[in-house]
Formats: C-alpha cells, structure tokens, sequence
C-alpha cells in the first residue's frame, strides 16, 4: 500500500472544490434546519437547479458568467416559493414530503431524452467552463506544495469556492445573532407562540427557504466546476450525504458544516485509499473495488445512524439548545 | 339586539338589570358602555359538533374580564377565533373599532390583541431573555438584511432589553435570565408566558388558563401582576377555572356552556346564578368535595384495602 499516496490524497480532500461545494449546501441546509427547523430533504435539487441553471445558459446562450450566476440564483428563488408557498402554512412534515419528492421530479424532467437538446439528458452537460476560466486572475502553471499542488485553474475553482463558503458562513453567523435569528429559531420550536406575539410566520420561513436554496443552488455552481454536469450525481444519496455533513458537524452551528464536510471527505477517501490498497495486496481479495466503493457509503450510512443515536447535537453543537427533536 | 338576548338573564332574579359596565339591562350579550371587543354570529363547527356559537359577545375595556365554563364549552376555540388562530364558520368581530374577521393571527397580535396558550408554549432551547425579547415589537433587525448590520438595530435592542429586565424582575424570574427556558419550572414558564406576553404592550391581553398547575404562592403573585396590568390600563380576558380566583380579581364574567353564552354580570351575582351553577358550578360548589363524599369512611375504606395489598404482597414474598 502506498501510503504516502493514500494520506495525500485524503489530505487534499480538506481544501477540494467538491468538500466546498458540500459545506456550502450543508450552510444553507443548517438555515433550513438547524435554525429555522425545516425539513428540507430536496437539498440536492438546490444542487441541481444550480448546476444546471449555470450551465444552460452558458451552453446555449455564451451568457456572460455574471449572467449565467445570477440565472441560477433566479431559478433556484422561484424553485424555492413554489415548494414554499404550498407547504409552509402547514405542518414541517408536509416540506420534507414534497422536497423528496420535487428533488425526484427535477431530476427525472433534466434526465428525459426529450429535453436531450437543453440537457444532454442522462449524458449531462459539458463545456461550460469557459467563461469561469476567462476570470481566472492567476498565472498559468502549476504550484503548490506537497499535495497541494494544482493548477492555475484548480486554485482558481479552490479560492472561489472556498471563499463562497466563508462569505455564507459570515452571512449567517450575523443573521443569526440578530433579531431575524431570534425569530427562526423561535420557530423552530413552536411557531403559534412566535405567530402569537406578531411576527408573520410563514413570511420568516419562506425567507429562510430561499435563503438556504440560494447557498445550495451556488453550491451546485461550485460543485460542477472541477467536472461536468452529471444528473446521475443528484440523487437522494446527495441529499442524505449533506444532512450527514451537517448533523455531523453540528446542525445549528457556523463551523459545523465546514468541519462536518472536510472530515466527511477526507474519511471517504482514506477508507477508499486503505480498502483499494487491501484488494491490491490481496489482504481483501474476495472484494472487488466496485463492492469496496460501495462498503464505504454503507460506513456512511452507519455513521449518520450512530451520529443521530449518541450525538446527536453534532461536533460543535450544544447539546442543551439543539438535541434533535422534529 | 341585547332584547332578545337578555331574555336568559331575567330568569336569574338575583342579577340586578342594570351595571356600571353595562349601558343596557344585564344579561347574556348586553352591550357594554365601552367596549374593547365586540363579536356577533361567531360560530365554529368540527364536523358535526358545534363548538362554538356565539350570538353577541362584548368585552369591556380596561378591565379583568374572566371567560368560564365547563370542559368543551368552547372556551379555548373561542379565544382562537378571536385571535386569528382558527376560522369561524360564520361571524365577525371588531377590536378597537377595527375588523379583525379573517385577520391572520400575527396581525391580531401587532393590532394589539396578545394571547397565551392553555398547554405553555415557552421557547425551551431559546435564553428567557431571548424569549422575552422576540415579544417586543418595531425591532428594525427582524427585517432581513437591517438584521446583517448590527448598528441599525442596536439601540433598539438595548431599549427592549432593559423593558424586559424590569419585567423579569417584576414577575421573578430575573435570577433565572440566561437560563434556557426549557430549565424553567411548569409554573415559571405560564410566568415567562405572561411577561413575554406583555412586552408587547398590548391593549387586550387574552389568558388562557393563567393559574392551572402553579401553586398556591405564585397564584397569589400572578393574581397581583393581572391586578397590576388593569391599573396599568390593559384589558384582560382570562379563561380560568379556579373559582376563587374568578371571583377575588374579575370585574365581570361571562360563562359559556355548550358554546353559547349563557350569562354574564358581575362574579358575586353570576355565582348565584342557577343556570351558571346547573351547567357549571354544581350544586355543591361550595362545599368541600371532601366532606361531601363522607371522607373518613372512604378514608378507613383506603387504608383497610391497602392492608389487604400489603399483606397478599408479603404473603407472595414468602412464598417465593
């Protein structure tokens, strides 16, 4: 086994686009449910209505890559009322139905051959980087040091994602602390009492739900960035990959989804590393790499049962203001 | 309109036909000389169950008005309707002169008409600061993006913060300001409920079940603050069931059975009233239910059968 390979690789996980783009999308599910206690199981939907409503327009349309932005964000605003507006005056179990259920549905419209043309259907998108690229300030060439070493337009993608990540972070660390926070909060516990000393309910949590699906959706920017447009990549998994990032790290919390997201990568890739080395060296032999690809995500989904069961304010949570009850 | 309505009040000859509060003759529905709230034709249905149907209701202003009746007299649904937390199937109401049919109830509560809750809706995992904070009103940082910049809502902050600070200390829960509100006792927290309630500064405040499952003490303290709210100029209605209670603070009282008003007046001649002690009260009210029963009988009764228990238990144990 080449451990010297399988601790790099891990290690870059910490500072990888993908690690970004997914504590970007746990911040705005923390906004969702650590602090506003909505139950948004669609989070990859977010995701998806991003990448695709960056990518459509660049592809079809050269839009400028401020244009192409801002399509994303648009799209993904009206997705948000058009969840919100029929289920937010109702019980928080009625959201989680029909986000599950609408992130199903996005993503079986991208995926008809029907639309083949506008979304290359099951093949995804490609060539839609271009215009990111032309932004890139940075010299040609590739720097770094040890297993940081990239390319121009790797740092690139690394710098703006990762600084996406602090500047939604800062977002909602003073959103938090205010008034607006004391609000949400406060209807994450029991909305009539907040609804009974005058705050409009159903306006606070509809601007909580746009607020978390723009970071995902900016997330789905983030994440296709270093790759293609895949539909395949926003199933439900995705979704329950970003509820395991934030629950790890700490549902109502500001580092938590960062801290939650790098070890989530980085454990990912050191399991994959050590199990792919065992097969190699036969320690494993009656596994192929395909099944140990697979053995992973069931330690996943171990880990989120075990997390829910003895931990479950998180790394940072307090245990006092958020044990998990919805 | 209080004609017909008065018709059930002039069967009770002990209630007087005329009070200060009233501008017409006593009875279910009178009309009073300055009132706060005003309903006509409010009524409920859940299914086939008439919950409430309420001909017309008026509450009178800057005074401690109590709403009794027995169990599923529709007292709780009918502070919902008023609120806005429910919809009546037919009915209208005026508070202050303004309509609040088909108000969403967070408008009700910014109009000026604060409620609380019968089972306590406390916030646990927020600070009992916290709690009492997110009561005040025309907070500029509950707008979302005022909210990301911390000058433009300080000073507000600090003025309702030092409001809920004399509160806290005038309803004893200062000692306990940074705790979470989930660490407060049942009787604390109907406290919490009352002060949140207050920070508001309503005209109306609406008390549901103010005193069920706090002790005799702090009823006694609740009782001086609900006290204090009236000569503070507030309007109270409460639904309450302790009949001490009703008849040491309120200044009138309406009793509901069946979802209909069947009498109001002043306590110490609605007490009297055989069709409020009929559908109500009982016909032994005022006596002990202890003494009633024939308590040392049963007493002796209990204790011979616990014996019994404690022996068949002991005999068990040695045959094992």
């Amino acid at each position: 086994m080449d451990w010297g390979n399988i601790l790099g690789n891990a290690v870059g996980e910490l500072i990888s686009p993908t690690t970004a783009a997914y504590a970007l999308a746990a911040i705005g599910l923390g906004v969702h449910f650590g602090y506003t206690g909505l139950l948004n199981f669609g989070q990859a939907a977010f995701m998806l209505i991003g990448a695709y409503g960056f990518a459509i327009p660049t592809i079809e349309f050269g839009a400028p890559l401020p244009v192409a932005i801002l399509c994303a964000l648009i799209a993904s605003v009206l997705f948000a009322l058009f969840l919100g507006i029929p289920t937010l005056r109702l019980r928080a179990d009625y959201l989680a139905i029909v986000t599950i259920a609408a992130a199903e549905v996005v993503r079986y419209i991208v995926t008809t051959t029907g639309l083949t043309e506008v979304t290359g259907a099951a093949n995804g998108l490609s060539g839609f980087k271009g215009t990111f690229a032309a932004s890139n300030p940075l010299p040609e060439g590739t720097y770094g040091f040890g297993p940081f070493t990239y390319n121009s337009y790797d740092w690139w993608v690394r710098i703006v994602g990762w600084g996406l990540v602090i500047l939604a972070s800062v977002l909602v660390f003073l959103l938090m602390r205010s008034p607006w926070g004391r609000i949400v909060k406060g209807i994450r516990e029991d909305e009539d009492a907040v609804r009974s000393l005058g705050k409009n309910v159903f306006s606070y949590k509809m601007q909580a739900l746009v607020m978390g699906g723009v970071m995902g959706s900016i997330a789905g920017i983030i994440f296709i960035l270093p790759r293609a447009v895949q539909p395949a990549n926003y199933t439900t998994g995705l979704t329950f990959f970003i509820w395991t990032i934030m629950l790890l790290g700490g549902a109502a919390t500001i580092f938590g989804p960062i801290i939650g997201a790098m070890i989530f990568w980085v454990v990912l890739s050191l399991t994959q590393g050590v199990l792919y080395g065992a097969i190699e060296s036969g320690f494993l032999g009656f596994l192929s790499t395909t099944q140990a690809g697979q053995i992973r995500f069931m330690l996943v989904g171990l880990a989120l049962m075990l997390l829910v069961i003895f931990r479950p304010q998180g790394i940072f949570g307090n245990k006092k203001e958020l044990s998990f009850s919805v | 309109m209080s004609s017909d309505n008065a018709a059930g009040g002039t069967t009770a000859p002990a209630i007087p036909s005329t009070h200060p509060l009233v501008s017409g003759t006593v009875g279910p529905g009178c009309a009073k000389v300055d009132p706060i709230v005003v309903a006509d034709g409010v009524s409920r249905t859940f299914g086939g169950l008439t919950a409430v149907d309420v001909a017309h209701l008026e509450i009178p202003r800057g005074k401690i008005t109590a709403l009794i009746g027995p169990n599923g007299a529709g007292k709780t649904t009918m502070f919902n309707l008023l609120t806005g937390f429910d919809k009546p199937n037919t009915g209208t109401w005026n508070f202050n002169g303004r309509s609040l049919a088909g108000v969403p109830a967070f408008k009700v509560a910014r109009a000026g008409m604060v409620r609380t809750f019968q089972l306590t809706k406390s916030l646990g995992r927020l600070t009992v600061l916290q709690n009492m904070l997110l009561g005040a009103t025309k907070q500029p940082g509950e707008n979302i993006f005022t909210a990301l910049v911390r000058p433009l809502w300080k000073s507000r902050e600090a003025e309702i913060t030092i409001k809920a600070d004399e509160l806290l200390a005038r309803f004893k829960l200062d000692a306990k300001r940074e705790d979470y509100a989930a660490s407060l006792s049942g009787g604390q927290r109907k406290l919490l409920e009352m002060a949140r309630a207050l920070m508001s500064d309503p005209e109306l405040i609406m008390l549901d079940e103010p005193m069920a499952g706090v002790n005799p003490a702090l009823t006694q303290s609740l009782l001086g603050h609900i006290k204090n709210l009236k000569s503070d100029g507030t309007s109270v209605l409460f639904v309450e069931h302790d009949m001490h209670m009703v008849t040491h603070i309120s200044d009138w009282v309406i009793v509901m059975a069946e979802g209909k008003v069947v009498a109001e007046g002043p306590p110490e001649t609605v007490m009297k009233d055989p069709a409020v002690i009929d559908a109500y009260l009982g016909a032994h009210h005022d006596t002990d239910l202890g003494d009633l029963t024939g308590g040392p009988d049963l007493v002796e009764d209990a204790r011979a059968a616990a014996e019994e228990v404690h022996e068949h238990k002991h005999h068990e144990e040695d045959k094992s």
